[in-house]
């Protein structure tokens, strides 16, 4: 297993390498700079600073310079915002991504769990056909519609909540419903389907036969079988939920890493772009990892295929 | 049964956890009289040297000040650091007086050599300010700017004492005390800058709050990169007594839509803009909440005259003239836009502009005959280039229409990313082109200056060896009034030729709370935060804004 987990860590330097290399290469192929504006400074203030930023150097210098500096961890100073450098900003970006994608997680668990094994009780009754039928709606709103609705009736009609910003917990109730709504109605859809199939089975007949309260029958026995095509699932998920939050984050105003990196892919703040790039790219295959590993650990055939692999 | 008790259970815990949010929910914010502005776009940086455009200008221009400043009605020259200045015969050489109240916010006296210090950094060819160009006009500052001269005692700078501050110009410029309230003449602190970097180093962490030392009506509190901004007042600013406001946050709110609603939950006193479809709604419902004022800027089309059928002047003048600006001033645009006849912007002080492009169907048609394309016969399909932007596309729409009506032409639209359509026109990949163009400073060479043979804002190929001439010799003339002059017959020469076909006058519309005290608009959209105050009502909580209309 050690072995496994040593050889994938060291997958991830070549991989992160061929990223950089193409993103390095292919962001330059896109028409316009960092330094167009539409009100254009002389061409001698222009030659200034790209000289400044060694973008008047051949492309493969400019490249080599990058993966010097990358070496040291260092990602470059950003382009647009000329006061902080890329490292800054994804420090600053990326714990507020972070931080809105565990609570969307949260809200996707507790709402999607609970309408879950709700239905799985009952069904082909309206307390399965509603919440099902919302999570079908929740899978098919996307959230740049869904999170503007929320604003509507919670901070405009109820004034409830703010409708943008990050200051404080109550600032994070929408945002957090908004993205882990759509999460909420997969783990729903995937919970009562397996809790169904779970409660069909002998051991739940016998676990009611021998008296227990359904509470216990239904949270202690038939979840522990009914919750795992969730816990796969939420692999991908909180990649999705990490990455995926730049609408929300421009929706609700979030200072998040979401924003930076489309920002800085209009601005084509180069810097930015591969930093963000690179840290999320990093961060995936991380994740991949984890999960595999957790996964081995919870399934014995699994951990004798990595064996016979490595 | 059974279910009813895990449902009682769940309840239970949810209800737990209404309380935690409703005990949050019960802590409130300090009280300190807050005025909280949504700012646009996130800054640049806070370094006056680096930044270029209006949410920058905002922000630092409460943290520093300038030789003069202007006043926010009239936009004419009054005194700031500088309480008084003598302007000499020639129009070249200015001598400024610096109050000697004036601090920096760590108490060190504002003096003549810390502006010689300022524009030095700022020409220094290395730093690469995008905005050094504006210093051009010292006498020497191009050649220093460019690498051309190492010594900067040859520049147009001269501190004569700690408070006498001499500057030479290279020819007379009626707009060089106008031009002070950009960030480029702003003073920096010459031991500050250099504890935290270079003089050249455009990462410079002297900006950064606890570092930042300015002159101005206020301090740098918090800088939150894409979150806020916050400033509070300067007790050492020389004029304190006059400031009202204790704090201000700048919000840098690029999404309309979020921002008008964060307004209209009371997150915002003041926004940077509305969302078109929004303007006729507030001017309906809440005419008291939304402000349109003229903006010194214009709305217009560039033509690449390097490409038929447009390398035919004819050609150019017929499109132009076969536009009703007014109808898309009136019913396009709904925010009190004025129509276009000219480039330079009338309102703009003492100018008087050329007649202008009319709507007049039959000349176009008549000159599109002359063309040797009789109703638009031979005439090959005509594309019109815009950045990705709803409002930008609907104005085509419109252009696109008139043009089939009038002239029978097939005009296709053609959306591109921002840096795209940028890339397109500098390189004259396009045939007509959405465009736009706000003053920095309130004279008419800030507009014509754009279409010089083969100036960077020129983007059409146009050149004309008349035009070039009477700009130049616009800029060195001494006589105010004469200048003016050769200004209007340049740009009676511009639409003439028609490289560009002007649409529309730019409004700024906005929201503005009631809560705001000492409100002014001018022309240049300045906002002059040292003068504002907030109602003591603005403490309370407001009720949320609720419009009938489409919210």
């Amino acid at each position: 297993m050690t072995r496994f987990i040593v050889n994938r860590l060291v997958e991830i330097v070549p991989v992160l390498f061929i990223i950089v290399t193409l993103v390095f290469f292919m962001i330059r192929l896109a028409p316009g700079g960092p330094f167009d504006t539409e009100k254009s400074a002389p061409p001698e203030v222009l030659e200034n600073l790209e000289a400044y930023y060694h973008l008047d150097l051949p492309l493969y210098r400019q490249y080599l310079m990058y993966l010097g500096r990358l070496v040291h961890g260092d990602l470059g100073p950003s382009f647009k915002n000329s006061n902080f450098s890329v490292n800054e900003l994804i420090a600053l970006g990326f714990p507020v991504s972070l931080e809105l994608g565990l609570y969307a997680l949260a809200v996707a668990l507790a709402i999607g769990l609970a309408a879950g094994i709700s239905a799985s009780l009952k069904p082909n009754s309206a307390r399965d056909y509603v919440p099902m039928s919302l999570a079908m709606a929740g899978i098919c709103i996307p959230n740049f519609v869904l999170g503007p609705l929320l604003v509507l009736v919670f901070a405009l009609w109820l004034g409830w909540l703010p409708s943008s910003g990050w200051d404080g917990p109550l600032y994070k109730i929408l945002p957090a419903l908004t993205l882990g709504a759509a999460y909420a109605a997969y783990v729903a859809r995937l919970t009562r389907g397996s809790m169904l199939e779970v409660l069909s089975q002998d051991f739940i007949r016998t676990a009611r036969a021998k008296g227990l309260s359904e509470a216990r029958v239904v949270l202690r026995h038939a979840l522990r079988g009914g919750i795992q095509p969730v816990v796969s699932f939420l692999g991908p998920a909180a990649a999705g939920l990490l990455s995926g939050s730049f609408v929300i984050e421009t929706i609700f105003q979030i200072p998040g890493l979401g924003r930076l990196f489309v920002q800085a892919a209009f601005n084509r703040d180069y810097t930015m772009i591969l930093g963000t790039v690179l840290f999320y790219a990093f961060l995936i295959l991380v994740f991949n990892l984890a999960v595999d590993v957790i996964e081995a650990f919870l399934d014995p055939r699994i951990r004798e295929e990595h064996r016979d692999h490595a | 049964m059974r279910t009813r008790l895990l449902y009682s259970r769940i309840l239970a815990r949810l209800g737990l956890v209404a309380g935690v949010a409703a005990v949050f929910a019960g802590c409130s914010e300090p009280a300190v009289k807050t005025l909280r502005v949504g700012n646009g776009a996130d800054p640049q940086a806070l370094d006056p040297h680096i930044v270029q455009g209006v949410p920058e200008h905002r922000i630092i221009s409460t943290l520093l000040e300038g030789l003069v400043d202007t006043d926010r009605r009239t936009l004419e020259p009054v005194p700031a650091v500088a309480s008084s200045w003598e302007i000499s015969a020639g129009g070249t050489v200015y001598t400024f007086h610096l109050r000697p109240e004036a601090r920096w916010s760590n108490g060190d006296p504002v003096t003549a050599h810390d502006f010689v210090y300022s524009w030095r950094r700022i020409l220094t060819p290395t730093l690469a300010a995008d905005y050094a160009y504006m210093l051009h006009c010292l006498k020497n500052g191009k050649a220093f700017n460019e690498g051309k001269l190492d010594d900067f005692s040859w520049v147009g700078a001269k501190a004569l004492d700690d408070r006498t501050l001499e500057v030479t110009l290279e020819a007379p410029n009626p707009s060089f005390l106008s031009m002070q309230t950009y960030t480029a003449w702003y003073p920096v602190h010459q031991p500050t800058v250099e504890a935290f970097g270079r003089l050249d180093q455009r990462d410079n962490r002297w900006t950064r709050p606890g570092n930042f030392v300015g002159n101005g009506a206020f301090v740098l509190e918090r800088w939150v990169p894409n979150n806020v901004i916050e400033v509070v007042k300067n007790d050492l600013y020389w004029n304190a007594g006059s400031v009202r406001l204790p704090r201000i946050q700048f919000y840098p709110i690029d999404n309309l839509l979020t921002e008008e609603r964060s307004f209209r939950t009371g997150q915002l006193h003041l926004t940077e803009t509305i969302p078109l479809t929004k303007v006729p709604v507030y001017v309906r419902e809440r005419p008291d909440l939304i402000r349109i004022d003229p903006y010194l800027g214009t709305y217009f089309y560039r033509i690449n005259v390097t490409r038929a059928p447009f390398t035919d002047v004819r050609v150019r003048r017929a499109f132009a003239l076969a536009l009703d600006r007014e109808a898309i001033a009136d019913r396009v645009m709904t925010g009190g836009q004025k129509p276009a006849r000219t480039f330079c912007v009338p309102e703009a002080v003492g100018y008087a502009c050329p007649v202008g492009i009319d709507y007049d169907v039959d000349e176009a048609r008549r000159l599109l005959v002359e063309a040797g394309y009789p109703d638009g016969k031979g005439l090959p399909p005509i594309e019109i280039l815009f950045n990705t932007n709803e409002a930008h596309k609907t104005i085509a729409e419109a252009v696109q229409r008139m043009w089939k009506e009038n002239l029978d032409a097939d005009v296709t639209l053609a959306n591109q990313d921002w840096k795209v359509y940028l890339a397109s026109q500098n390189t004259l990949n396009y045939q007509v082109s959405r465009a736009s163009w706000i003053g920095d400073y309130n004279d008419p060479i800030n507009f014509l200056d754009c279409f010089i043979t083969d100036g960077g804002n020129n983007r059409t190929g146009w050149s004309s060896a008349e035009y070039d001439d009477l700009i130049h010799r616009a800029s060195r003339e001494p006589d105010p009034q004469a200048r003016l002059e050769l200004f209007a017959k340049a740009e009676a020469i511009l639409l003439e030729e028609a490289p560009i076909i002007p649409i529309y006058h730019y409004t700024r519309t906005f929201l503005l709370s009631p809560d705001v005290i000492g409100w002014q608009s001018n022309i240049l959209g300045y906002i002059s935060f040292k003068h504002l105050d907030l109602r003591d009502s603005a403490l309370e909580p407001r009720p949320v804004i609720r419009l009938k209309g489409r919210s």
